[in-house]
């Protein structure tokens, strides 16, 4: 790294450190995984790692649509309530739909059409409210994420809202099955994060949502339209939750206050480990991906050892987020560089 | 600390207001004070409250029993200031919401003359309730073993899910292990599920890729087991004599014992309708001519295929 001749000595150094920040939390995963072998070989199994990548699904898909609403200087604290009261819905809805469509095909895309529906207005009214009625971003979806969560629990009279039995044997595949190797909810996955890092990167959208994270006022000036961009990512963000939520429905077939309890922290730090910054006007799709295999790595090893207590699981998955952090935000690497 | 007494100065103002219409009535007015539900045992302790009121004032005119559910400690501790003030109560039944901050609430309750039932949730003072009604953790765990001890034999293999780490978290897991220790069955690891669908599933998941040998599983709790199973089923190690013993008693749980489903044959009694049992003997200390005081400790009983039938409540949300 320090090989580089005097005149190329900065630039060689800036590029070491961006090439850092980018390996910063593929290194965390890596050793992560090299920790999981080491404590198990079962880690490896075929098995196992099929397992990590459907329950990533989840927190994946969620965190891509949070890249974009992180990366545009907005923050969304509601998404593990609206999954949960998308999936109360979508069951609701259903169950009730049994009757005229029966249990087959056509409820369940019912259902989904229900989900995505729903996902885009709930990013609507998020983003309409941050935008136009000019509250806080973590004020609104505060608010909206307490709103959220009763109403499922209100839906399922403090119970548990239950998929009808046939129904669930015609959805069981979506979350099951496997399409070339891989489950269906990994396919979803990958999708999400093709299609997000298009977006992010290769469209106009893209660049206005960092150029907003960075400064607004002077996108503002640039003549983006703000409003328009941020409500966008707010939506783009609900979409996201209803596809989660479509593959977590047929998982177990029912939802309750419990369901989705803080996923939203977990889609944050997905993001941040992955390398967006917090405050906005830097995303990255790649990373956040990366961000949340680590998590649910993390999860997945401590269930796999008996070597620390389990009420020490918080502090672990608290330090290694935190290392991964460490390691991505390179400057560290950088300083040894101008020392050298 | 500061915030109660605002609460309660307002409670009292509302008495103020109210007292002009509270006309003295000689009917027996019993309080009942529960959390709000926010979680299916929650919202099955609500019905069974429900169930337990319409039945017992059928039974006796006279009695008039007040439901009230409150969200947080600091909002069931001026609800009971209101039971007192507004319907001047002559007994209460409450569940606390958390044992510290409600005993001195209760012990005004006291104070009026009220006879008091605690339900599940002990104060943390003693000596203050009349009666007191529970399930029993200890038991559960225990029974939960024993049962285990008569399905498998010396080094079989186990895996353990407990709930969120708390006292009846560990009151239950360390009478299981008591019971379990011994008989040469091995517990080959536990990881806490926090008593919760999705938990039970992912932490399942991990038992069944880490021990190729599992024979049973203790999930402790019907909705850790409900994931336990769909783990199960998706792993294809749901045959060859595999079961799972839940434990608390949702109503889908119980209608698949009497269906004599084999991968969760029994589950353990741990119900939310215990808050009817301390209403019914509450009436009881002003209607019998039996004493009524004391504890009360429900059996966790072992409901198996041939008692099924009667724990079964198709109508109760849990």
């Amino acid at each position: 790294m320090t090989s580089a001749s005097d005149s190329t000595a900065s630039k060689g150094a800036r590029r070491a450190s961006i090439d850092l920040k980018t390996l910063g939390p593929a290194i965390a995963l890596l050793l992560l995984c090299i920790i999981g072998f080491l404590l198990n070989p079962a880690f490896v199994s075929e098995g196992n790692l099929t397992n990590l990548l459907t329950r990533s699904a989840f927190i994946g898909i969620i965190a891509v649509g949070a890249t974009f609403v992180i990366t545009a200087g907005g923050i969304d604290l509601s998404v593990g309530s609206m999954a949960a009261a998308i999936a109360g819905i979508m069951i609701i809805v259903m169950d009730n739909a049994v009757e005229t469509l029966g249990s087959g095909v056509p409820t369940v895309l019912l259902g989904c059409g229900v989900a995505i529906i729903l996902g885009i207005g709930a990013g609507w009214i998020n983003g309409t409210l941050t935008t136009k009625g000019k509250i806080e971003a973590f004020i609104v979806t505060l608010g909206t994420m307490g709103i959220y969560r009763s109403l499922v629990t209100y839906f399922a009279d403090g119970g548990t809202l239950s998929l009808n039995f046939e129904v669930r044997g015609t959805y069981r595949p979506v979350y099951y099955d496997s399409f070339l190797g891989l489950p269906f909810p990994v396919w979803v996955f990958i999708a999400v994060a093709i299609c997000g890092w298009l977006l992010l990167n290769r469209t106009a959208f893209g660049r206005y949502c960092t150029a907003i994270g960075s400064n607004e006022a002077v996108a503002q000036y640039s003549a983006i339209n703000v409003d328009r961009v941020k409500t966008l990512t707010y939506i783009i963000q609900g979409l996201c939750v209803a596809f989660a939520t479509i593959i977590y429905v047929p998982r177990l077939g029912s939802a309750s206050a419990s369901t989705g309890v803080l996923w939203e922290l977990e889609a944050i730090a997905a993001v941040i480990i992955g390398g967006t910054v917090l405050k906005g006007g830097y995303g990255r799709i790649g990373g956040t991906i990366l961000g949340a295999l680590i998590l649910t790595t993390i999860g997945n090893i401590l269930n796999f050892t008996d070597m620390i207590s389990n009420y020490l699981n918080g502090t672990m998955q608290g330090l290694i987020i935190i290392v991964a952090v460490f390691l991505q935000r390179s400057d560290w690497k950088l300083g040894k560089t101008k020392a050298s | 600390m500061h915030m109660r007494n605002i609460l309660g100065a307002l409670a009292v103002t509302g008495a103020l207001a109210f007292a002009g219409s509270a006309v003295a009535q000689d009917k027996i007015k019993i309080g009942v004070s529960y959390p709000t539900p926010t979680h299916a045992w929650a919202a099955g302790m609500n019905w069974h409250a429900e169930q337990a009121e319409k039945r017992l004032e059928e039974l006796y005119p006279d009695v008039d029993l007040i439901l009230v559910n409150s969200p947080d400690p600091g909002a069931q501790a001026s609800a009971l200031e209101d039971l007192v003030s507004v319907h001047q109560i002559d007994a209460l039944v409450v569940l606390p919401f958390e044992s510290e901050p409600l005993t001195d609430p209760v012990m005004n309750v006291k104070k009026s003359g009220a006879w008091i039932t605690v339900v599940d949730r002990g104060l943390s003072q003693p000596g203050i309730e009349d009666l007191y009604v529970a399930g029993n953790n200890p038991e559960l765990g225990r029974v939960s073993a024993q049962y285990m001890k008569t399905r498998l034999k010396d080094g079989d293999n186990i895996v353990v899910l407990r709930g969120i780490p708390t006292v009846i978290d560990n009151e239950r897991f360390d009478a299981f292990m008591e019971e379990i220790e011994g008989s040469g069955i091995n517990v080959l690891d536990h990881k806490h599920a926090n008593w919760n669908r999705d938990d039970g599933f992912e932490v399942m998941q991990d038992f069944l890729s880490r021990f190729p040998d599992i024979d049973a599983v203790w999930a402790q709790d019907d909705d850790i087991a409900i994931g336990v199973v769909a783990a199960l089923k998706q792993a294809g190690r749901d045959g060859d004599g595999m079961f799972v013993v839940g434990g608390a008693g949702m109503k889908e749980t119980i209608k698949g014992i009497m269906d004599g489903n084999t991968l969760v044959p029994v589950d353990v009694l741990y119900p939310p309708s215990m808050i009817a049992t301390a209403m019914d003997a509450t009436v009881a200390a002003f209607k019998s001519n039996g004493p009524v005081a004391g504890r009360y400790i429900l059996g966790a009983t072992l409901i198996t295929q041939e008692n099924a039938e009667s724990y079964y409540f198709p109508e109760s949300p849990f």
